[in-house]
């Protein structure tokens, strides 16, 4: 969390002179000490990157004569992603489920709590906190058993709240229960990096903007959101792609009723291995790169062009 | 520009682990105790791995080879100087992940030493080289004396291309399971037999006017897997007289698909007679289960594993145990759509599958393992796992022995398995397989017949090719 805090000094020193060799190491020692991490960066990350490459190129499956004599397909695997309908419809459902629950929701629901508590402190502010963190702090399977009993179609929580019995939120609105899951789920952390990005406006010139009087959307317009701009850039870069790869939603409706939230990483999955397609899942994971690249250059193309 | 930099980084970062979870599919997370030290000191170490577990899933099963089969073994291998270690790798999940943790396994040269496999998976199994021919694994399993016990109908359900890869462990049969005290409710026969589908319609019409009753359970939907094909679609369809696969051609859009899909429809969306939302739950046959256990629903279409290890009432045996199941649940066979129309004019159908358990070709102790594998086949090995549920076993033997003793399998024995129909042994069948079920799926949530077998008969032929679809 600290690192996130920091950046913005970071942005703001980036036009200062550097002097070429800070630490004094020299370029074999500075090599030296670096060459294990890249080591194990190309391992786990560049190669299976590669390999994922490779293997979209080709119509391995987990079993049937393709696992045994694996043969190269070309760009067959992507011309069918493009051409299935299944393809598309959870790329949709992907960006349904980015937009209202990464996008919108987390960070709208994040940034109103961290205003609303800015001035709260002493215990509200820590129960308060340690609620939000305790979603964010607990384990993935755990939150989707929580929300399993809570949602339950036999004597689950919700319905025997809102004496609606035999209810079956899970099927009957699949998405709107990730969306509002995902949300949960994800709000500590832009709640956090929004309380420190607030307590970091400069006090002066919120109180100029009040004795010109600025009302509180008005302070909140001029001053708050160009002072952590970075901040909101970069929340949003990370809840995005969060949310673009997540897995959890998996845990709750197993990508169904029929499809319907079967959102890209859990397509994925169940292509490549309940499925045993694995070349035409690797064809798919590289898709899903891809379009990850695309989200963090638009971002930080965006964060350039207004600085 | 050191910014775009370590942001670049961050991006990559985040998205490696997309490329690791995609690349690192076969990331063995199993221990591999058959590989372990022991070995060295002249202990030989093998391991078995089996979809069952004490306290869950098959807990009978899992009961005889922790308590029974290895110290037997062990004590016996003893007896002849041999210091044997069997370790038990117990699993408890859903079928369709069970199968993809052992196919992993085996893609990266792991996995037990023996291993149980659902009969209709050999054929993708041998086609990906994860198993071989059990004399390639092993010189000893050609003399088994226990060949001789197995008829050769109930050994093919462990082949493939004429090659035996395993030891079947059995059959089993479907039926029709009613609840009696419901049908009496609803001013039924509490000895039902339908002779069509009806007759089944209408038993499910009487019983929906008991309040809070699902009258009849056939499952649907591709969250229960295998289960919708062998319990569900298949015996439908055999009781139309179309076959799933003959003449080296896969039934498409046929007759025989439109009358059991138009059945899904009068069942779940026409006269609400069965519960279309349970077919969707992610736990569904499970639910089922417990749901016909606690006298929610009336008629429900099983195997013979229900009986034996759902609703069972001995201690820890049955998932959904049901008490009093010897009183309450009845069972019939499955009628044809009309009588006389199932496949070879039939009356009655059912379909049969089977487990089976094969050698781990990368295994250090093929022998050893062998001798195991022949050792749970075992006339006493049979008798000892009788002791916690019956089952028809493979060997005419055993089940000339046993099977005396239980009504119901007797029923299956004697009146079931003579109507059966097997899956086609083909490799491409869990694929076309998963099609049928996306095709009961889309009717019982409301795509109209003729739309969800169209869908079939296209993916299918993207299955198998279009020249290997026949339609009418």
């Amino acid at each position: 969390m600290s690192t996130l805090t920091e950046s913005p000094p970071v942005t703001r020193t980036r036009h200062r002179r550097r002097a070429d060799d800070v630490a004094g190491l020299g370029a074999r020692r500075a090599i030296a000490f670096v060459g294990p991490a890249l080591l194990v960066i190309a391992l786990f990350l560049l190669f299976p990157a590669i390999w994922t490459v490779y293997l979209g190129l080709t119509n391995y499956r987990l079993t049937g004569l393709a696992a045994a004599n694996t043969s190269f397909v070309g760009l067959e695997n992507y011309a069918s992603a493009f051409t299935d309908p299944s393809f598309w419809n959870s790329l949709r459902l992907t960006v349904v489920f980015v937009g209202a629950s990464g996008v919108l929701g987390q960070t709208l629901l994040g940034f109103t709590l961290a205003w609303s508590l800015r001035r709260v402190t002493g215990w509200a502010r820590s129960t308060l906190e340690a609620l939000v963190l305790a979603a964010w702090v607990i384990p993935g399977s755990v939150h989707a058993f929580l929300w399993i009993a809570l949602l339950d179609r036999r004597g689950g929580t919700l319905n025997t709240i809102l004496n609606t019995p035999g209810k079956a939120w899970l099927i009957d609105n699949p998405m709107t229960v990730i969306v509002l899951f995902n949300i949960w789920v994800g709000t500590a952390f832009s709640m956090q990096l929004f309380s420190s990005a607030l307590s970091a406006v400069p006090p002066s010139q919120l109180e100029s903007a009040r004795m010109a009087g600025a009302a509180g959307w008005q302070q909140l317009r001029d001053v708050v959101i160009p002072n952590i701009r970075g901040h909101i850039l970069t929340n949003t870069l990370m809840i995005t792609l969060w949310t673009f790869n997540t897995f959890t939603p998996y845990l709750l409706t197993a990508g169904g009723p029929n499809g319907k939230t079967e959102i890209l990483s859990v397509y994925i999955y169940q292509t490549a291995i309940p499925g045993g397609q694995l070349g035409f899942g690797a064809a798919l994971s590289m898709i899903m790169l891809i379009i990850n690249l695309f989200i963090a250059l638009m971002y930080m193309r965006v964060g350039r062009s207004k600085k | 520009m050191k910014s775009t930099i370590r942001r670049v980084a961050t991006g990559a970062a985040l998205m490696g682990m997309v490329a690791l979870s995609a690349a690192c599919s076969t990331g063995p997370d199993n221990e591999d105790p058959a590989t372990g030290e022991s070995a060295s000191q002249g202990t030989q170490a093998i391991t078995l791995t089996s979809n069952a577990i004490v306290g869950g899933k098959n807990a009978a099963e899992a009961e005889w080879i922790d308590e029974w089969l290895i110290p037997e073994f062990t004590k016996m291998q003893k007896d002849k100087g041999v210091d044997a270690s069997v370790k038990f790798e117990p699993q408890g999940v859903d079928d369709e992940d069970y199968k993809t943790k052992v196919a992993l396994d085996l893609s990266s040269g792991k996995g037990s030493d023996v291993i149980s496999l659902d009969g209709i998976w050999i054929g993708e199994f041998a086609q990906a080289d994860y198993i071989k021919p059990l004399d390639e694994v092993t010189d000893m399993a050609a003399d088994w004396d226990g060949w001789s016990q197995i008829p050769d109908a109930v050994q093919g359900a462990a082949s493939f291309e004429d090659q035996r890869y395993g030891i079947p462990q059995g059959s089993d049969g479907r039926v029709i399971y009613y609840n009696k005290t419901l049908f009496e409710e609803a001013g039924l026969p509490s000895d039902w037999q339908p002779t069509s589908w009806d007759e089944i319609l209408d038993a499910g019409r009487a019983l929906k006017k008991i309040d809070g009753v699902v009258p009849i359970q056939l499952n649907a939907g591709t969250a229960m897997g295998e289960a919708t094909s062998m319990q569900g679609l298949l015996p439908m369809l055999m009781g139309t007289g179309q076959r799933l696969w003959e003449d080296g051609k896969w039934a498409g859009e046929t007759q025989g698909l439109t009358d059991v899909l138009n059945l899904y429809k009068t069942i779940y969306v026409d006269e609400g007679l069965g519960d279309p939302i349970l077919q969707q739950e992610a736990a569904g046959r499970d639910t089922s289960f417990s749901e016909f256990a606690a006298g929610n629903i009336a008629i429900l279409l099983e195997g013979d594993y229900f009986w034996r290890s759902v609703i069972n009432p001995a201690e820890g045996v049955g998932t959904a145990p049901m008490e009093d199941r010897d009183e309450v649940v009845g069972y019939a066979k499955i009628p044809s759509m009309t009588a006389g129309s199932g496949i070879e004019g039939q009356d009655f159908v059912s379909m049969s599958g089977g487990a089976a358990r094969v050698l781990n070709p990368n295994s250090e102790n093929a022998d050893l393992a062998w001798e195991l594998l022949a050792f749970m086949n075992s006339p006493e090995a049979f008798e000892a796992r009788a002791a916690g549920t019956l089952s028809i076993s493979p060997r005419d033997d055993v089940n000339e022995e046993l099977l005396k003793s239980d009504p119901m399998l007797t029923f299956v024995s004697e009146e079931v398995l003579p109507v059966t129909a097997y899956r086609p042994g083909l490799a491409e069948y869990p694929e076309v397989s998963l099609s049928l079920q996306q095709a009961t799926l889309d009717v019982v949530s409301g795509t109209s017949v003729e739309e969800a077998s169209k869908k079939y008969a296209d993916d299918l032929g993207g299955i198998v090719g279009a020249d290997a679809v026949m339609s009418n």
